[in-house]
Formats: C-alpha cells, sequence, structure tokens
C-alpha cells in the first residue's frame, strides 16, 4: 500500500464576479509516493504545489480526480490522525504559548495531553523552544513560529508528515536543524512529503522528487538517477599561475580563481590535458566526472515547458 | 465530540486573554456612577433606574461582544490561516463551527454572569434590600442570554462566507430589526395584498428580539408568564440551530484560499 496516491487531482478556482471565470491551478496530477520515502515537489512560486497539499488536506475540494492517504480516501477525517502538515508560512493562535498550543494540537488529534506532557516537552526541545515554552507565540520570530509549526506536525507521532515549504524563513543553522528532522523521520521510516523551490535541499534529503510547472506535473524520478547521468565531461582541479597554452584548443573550459585553476573538459580530451599537465609540471589536486546536477534537471523540465509555450503560441 | 470543547475552550481562552472581560470594568464604573447618582437624585424610581439601566447595559455590551467577536470567528481564522492546522487534523468543519459558537456563547454568559452581580449589588445599595420580584431579573437576564446565543449563531453565518465588515453590518442589521419584530408583524397585520405577504415573510423570518426584551416589565417588577419562558427558550434554541445549520452547509463546501 502506498502512502499517498493521487489520482488525478485537479483542481480550477472560479473568479470574478459572477464566478464564470475559471483560472486553472492544478491539470489532473496522477502521483505515487511509498512508504517510508522522503519525496520532494519541486516548482517555481505558483506551480501548483500549495494547492496540491491543500487538496490533499481536504481544505479546498478538487474540481476532478481524487487522492488516498495510507489507503483511506482524503475525505476521511479520521485518517488526519495518522498524518502531520505544516502549512507555508505558519500563522498560529498568538495568545497562546508554545506549550499550550502544542497540547491544544494534540487534543485536537485525538493524543491524551497527560500521557502526551512529557512528549510536548521534548518535542520543545528537539526543536530548540525548551526555554520559550511558556513564552507567547505573539513574541516570536518567523524562525521561532516556524520551529512550532514543525513540531505541531509531528507532535502525534504521525505515519505521513506533509511540510509545505519547511525551510522558508529560516537562518542557515534552523535549515540544517530541519534537515536533521528530516532525516531523523526518514530513520523513524516515516513517510515525508515536502514542497520547496530550493533545489540544495531537495538534493540533499530526497529519495525521489517531482516537479510541477503550470499545475502540470513535469517529471518524477529518483534523485540519484537525475543527477548520476555522466554529461560526457570531466572536471579537473589543480594549481598553477595561469591557463597552459593548448587548453583551449583541447576544449577545455578554464576558471582561474586565485593559484587554482578549475577547468571542464570533454571527456576524450581527458588524457591529452593531462599530458599538458604532466609537461607543465603542475600538480593535480582533483579530476572528476561532471554529473547533472538537480538543478539541470529541473530547469531543463522548466525550460521545455517554455518552449513548448513558446512554440503554442 | 471532545474536539467541539477543546475549540470551545480555545475560543473562550482567546476572548478572555485579548482582553474580552475588561468591559467588565468599564460596565461595574457606568452601573456604580448610575447608581450613586440616581441615589441622590431620584426617591421613589431608583430600583426602576437600576434595573432598567443595568439590565440595558447587560445586553448592549453584550450585543458589541457579539458582533465583534462573532464577526471574526471564521474569516480570521481563514484570513491568518490558523485553520489550516486545525482542519488538517482529525476535525470535521462542523466540529470547529460549533466549537466557536459554543466558545462564543460561554465567554458571554460568563460576562452576563458578573455584569448580573454587578445590577444585584447595585439595587442593593439603593434599595437597602431585596423584593420578591427581584427574581424576575433573573429571568430578564435569561432572555438576554437567549439573545446572544441567536446573535452568536448570525454572526458565525455572516462570517462564514462574508468578510468582518458586511458580516458586522448584515448582524446588526438584523439585531435592529429584530428588535422591532412585534411592530412589524403588527404592520404585516394591517397591510394588504403583496406587501402584507412580504411584510409576513421579513417579520416572521428575522429573529424575534423585541419578545425577548422584558427589561421594562420587570423593572417594574411585574411577572413573566411561565408560557413565555417557555416558548423564548424553544424559539431562541430552534432559531439558532437552524442558523449554524446553515452556517454549516456553506463552510462544508468552503474553499479555504
Amino acid at each position: 500500500m502506498a502512502a499517498i496516491e493521487i489520482l488525478g487531482l485537479e483542481k480550477t478556482y472560479k473568479v470574478g464576479f459572477w464566478r464564470k471565470r475559471g483560472r486553472l491551478a492544478l491539470r489532473p496530477l496522477h502521483l505515487r509516493v511509498e512508504r517510508g520515502e522522503v519525496f520532494g515537489f519541486l516548482g517555481p512560486n505558483g506551480a501548483g504545489k500549495t494547492t496540491t497539499l491543500k487538496l490533499l488536506m481536504g481544505l479546498v475540494f478538487p474540481t476532478g480526480g481524487t487522492a488516498r492517504i495510507l489507503g483511506k480516501d482524503i475525505n476521511d477525517v479520521e485518517i488526519k490522525a495518522k498524518i502531520g502538515f505544516l502549512p507555508e508560512q505558519p500563522y498560529f493562535y498568538d495568545y497562546l504559548t508554545a506549550k499550550e498550543l502544542l497540547e491544544y494540537y494534540a487534543q485536537l488529534s485525538g493524543v491524551d495531553v497527560k500521557s502526551c506532557a512529557r512528549k510536548i516537552d521534548a518535542m520543545l526541545e528537539r526543536v530548540g523552544l525548551k526555554d520559550s515554552a511558556r513564552v507567547q507565540l505573539r513574541k516570536f520570530s518567523k524562525g521561532m513560529l516556524q520551529r512550532v509549526g514543525l513540531a505541531q506536525a509531528i507532535l502525534h507521532d504521525p505515519e505521513v508528515v506533509f511540510l509545505d515549504e519547511p525551510m522558508s524563513g529560516l537562518d542557515p543553522m534552523g535549515r540544517r536543524e530541519v534537515r536533521d528532522l528530516m532525516e531523523e523521520l526518514r530513520q523513524q521510516g516515516k513517510t515525508v512529503f515536502f514542497s520547496t523551490h530550493i533545489l540544495s535541499d531537495a538534493e540533499a534529503l530526497c529519495d525521489r522528487v517531482a516537479i510541477i510547472h503550470e499545475g502540470v506535473l513535469r517529471g518524477v524520478g529518483h534523485v540519484a538517477e537525475l543527477t548520476s547521468a555522466v554529461a560526457g565531461k570531466v572536471e579537473m582541479i589543480w594549481n598553477g599561475n595561469g591557463v597552459p597554452a593548448g587548453l583551449a584548443a583541447l576544449g577545455a573550459e578554464c576558471h582561474v580563481i586565485g593559484d587554482t585553476i578549475r577547468a571542464v573538459v570533454p571527456e576524450a580530451q581527458q588524457e591529452a590535458v593531462l599530458d599538458v599537465l604532466r609537461r607543465e609540471r603542475l600538480r593535480l589536486v582533483s579530476l572528476m566526472p561532471v554529473r547533472s546536477s538537480l538543478e539541470d534537471y529541473y530547469l531543463q523540465k522548466l525550460n521545455a515547458t517554455a518552449q513548448e509555450a513558446g512554440g503554442a503560441g | 465530540m471532545s474536539r467541539v470543547v477543546h475549540i470551545a475552550t480555545n475560543t473562550f481562552r482567546e476572548a478572555v486573554r485579548d482582553r474580552v472581560l475588561y468591559n467588565l470594568i468599564a460596565y461595574a464604573v457606568l452601573l456604580s456612577g448610575a447608581a450613586i447618582l440616581v441615589g441622590q437624585i431620584s426617591i421613589e424610581i431608583e430600583r426602576l433606574i437600576v434595573v432598567n439601566l443595568g439590565l440595558t447595559a447587560v445586553s448592549l455590551f453584550g450585543v458589541v461582544i457579539a458582533i465583534f467577536i462573532g464577526i471574526g470567528l471564521v474569516s480570521k481564522e481563514i484570513e491568518k490561516r490558523t485553520l489550516y492546522t486545525v482542519l488538517s487534523r482529525p476535525v470535521r468543519r462542523w466540529e470547529f463551527l460549533v466549537g466557536k459558537f459554543l466558545g462564543l456563547t460561554g465567554t458571554l454568559v460568563v460576562n452576563t454572569f458578573f455584569m448580573a452581580i454587578g445590577v444585584f449589588l447595585a439595587l442593593l445599595y439603593v434599595s437597602h434590600g431585596f423584593q420578591s420580584s427581584d427574581g424576575w431579573i433573573l429571568v430578564a437576564l435569561y432572555f438576554i442570554v437567549l439573545q446572544f446565543l441567536i446573535l452568536c449563531s448570525l454572526a458565525l453565518l455572516f462570517s462564514s462566507f462574508s468578510s468582518p465588515l458586511l458580516s458586522a453590518v448584515f448582524t446588526f442589521a438584523l439585531f435592529v430589526i429584530g428588535s422591532f419584530a412585534e411592530d412589524l408583524r403588527g404592520f404585516a397585520g394591517m397591510s394588504r395584498g403583496l406587501s402584507r405577504w412580504l411584510a409576513t415573510a421579513a417579520a416572521y423570518l428575522v429573529p424575534n428580539f423585541s419578545a425577548l426584551n422584558v427589561i421594562g416589565q420587570v423593572a417594574h417588577g411585574q411577572p413573566i408568564a411561565g408560557q413565555l419562558i417557555a416558548y423564548n427558550t424553544a424559539y431562541a434554541l430552534a432559531y439558532s440551530v437552524m442558523v449554524i445549520a446553515g452556517a454549516v452547509l456553506i463552510f462544508e463546501r468552503r474553499n479555504l484560499k
């Protein structure tokens, strides 16, 4: 049984005074996320990521299609006891303290507060808010609110966790902590479905990613597969003063940073370039095949969309 | 059901922390001032004035709270997106609405309770004792609470699909029209043709707040019929339930963009 099955989910918002016009937010989306996966949902702002998450959470209703979480229809309210959700740029009841907020959400999730009091304390410590447990949220910074948001999403030990832009508004330290937390969830066997437009986060964390743009799914795949395709080039780094003559003729693209030279060389010319370096008595520091990054894949998919649109126009 | 209770408790806590009950201070100042003033200027009608003024203030303060908190019950949660994390839990939309309604009415009941103590203290101050007819003041206070039930449900209904400003206008307009519901029914009785039908429909559609206002009667020490108490109770409960059912019907279909 898959953790998440999206079966042709689509959404068109009615707009205008008479609500006659439609604004397409999501074309029929088919997606399957297996249990225990960390799945990245990538796309630029306005691509349809948040709409998809809202549809899965039952906050907006689909124009067509359906979805299942842990084998249950998304309209089944009881399934929500097994899922956690962090909305984008979360805002919470600011008259509550962090501890009271977690108690409230635990109650709504059907967790006995007395039995989970220790769990709430541990969770606040885990997200670095132990010292602010009794401070009203109106005094919290954006980063602290994001941490509370993460705590409420995983407090009731959900099997599937949905995170909408979880790194948004966090400083580098905070982002690192969120990444560690997601890694912990993976190790606990939880399924994590998170949306982001920060590709380095997705590349570091995800087993698989999907790319969505203008409401259309543009590609799905394992991160390892998408980033392991050798582009037929090698990257060489060596120390020296200046670029030896003749490298340009071998097709090497050289970049000089101080006394370090980085060159991207066609794989076929690798030996010829190495001969030049030996002849010039330069010290090779590194030689690695060039791998296409997730960013390359992402941009390729987005460019394809733009070309399609241009072709259609 | 426990989820409704938790949402109601949180709504009550919000009102308390947002210092809504601070209105009690203003009420206390108003009533004490009035009691002292009345004690100095009138001889026979102190009781009449204190009961009239006290109960009218209880009603008006409550109406203002019911409208101004009620109109934001749902729209504020949508605007601030606090609703997202609530509805992503095993909480049905009707549970959320009913919880919010009960939280607000609970706040008003507590508020009314403290104000009622104020009325009786002022009465004790000007009359130096209680009469048996003062018991009817409790019935008038009960009717005021019934008014709040209807008002909260109306504010909740408008809040479930409209902006706070429009919700306030609609709710307040219905409160004013409903306060003249008996006159509207009288007008319908005197009209003919289409206007009779329209006036009758309007008279029975708007909440009958005038039947729930017995302040004048109890101020004069007149008793309230048991039949009226039963009728008003049934009417307020039925009206509120129907309005909340309407709010649920709308809110169940609403996209939370």
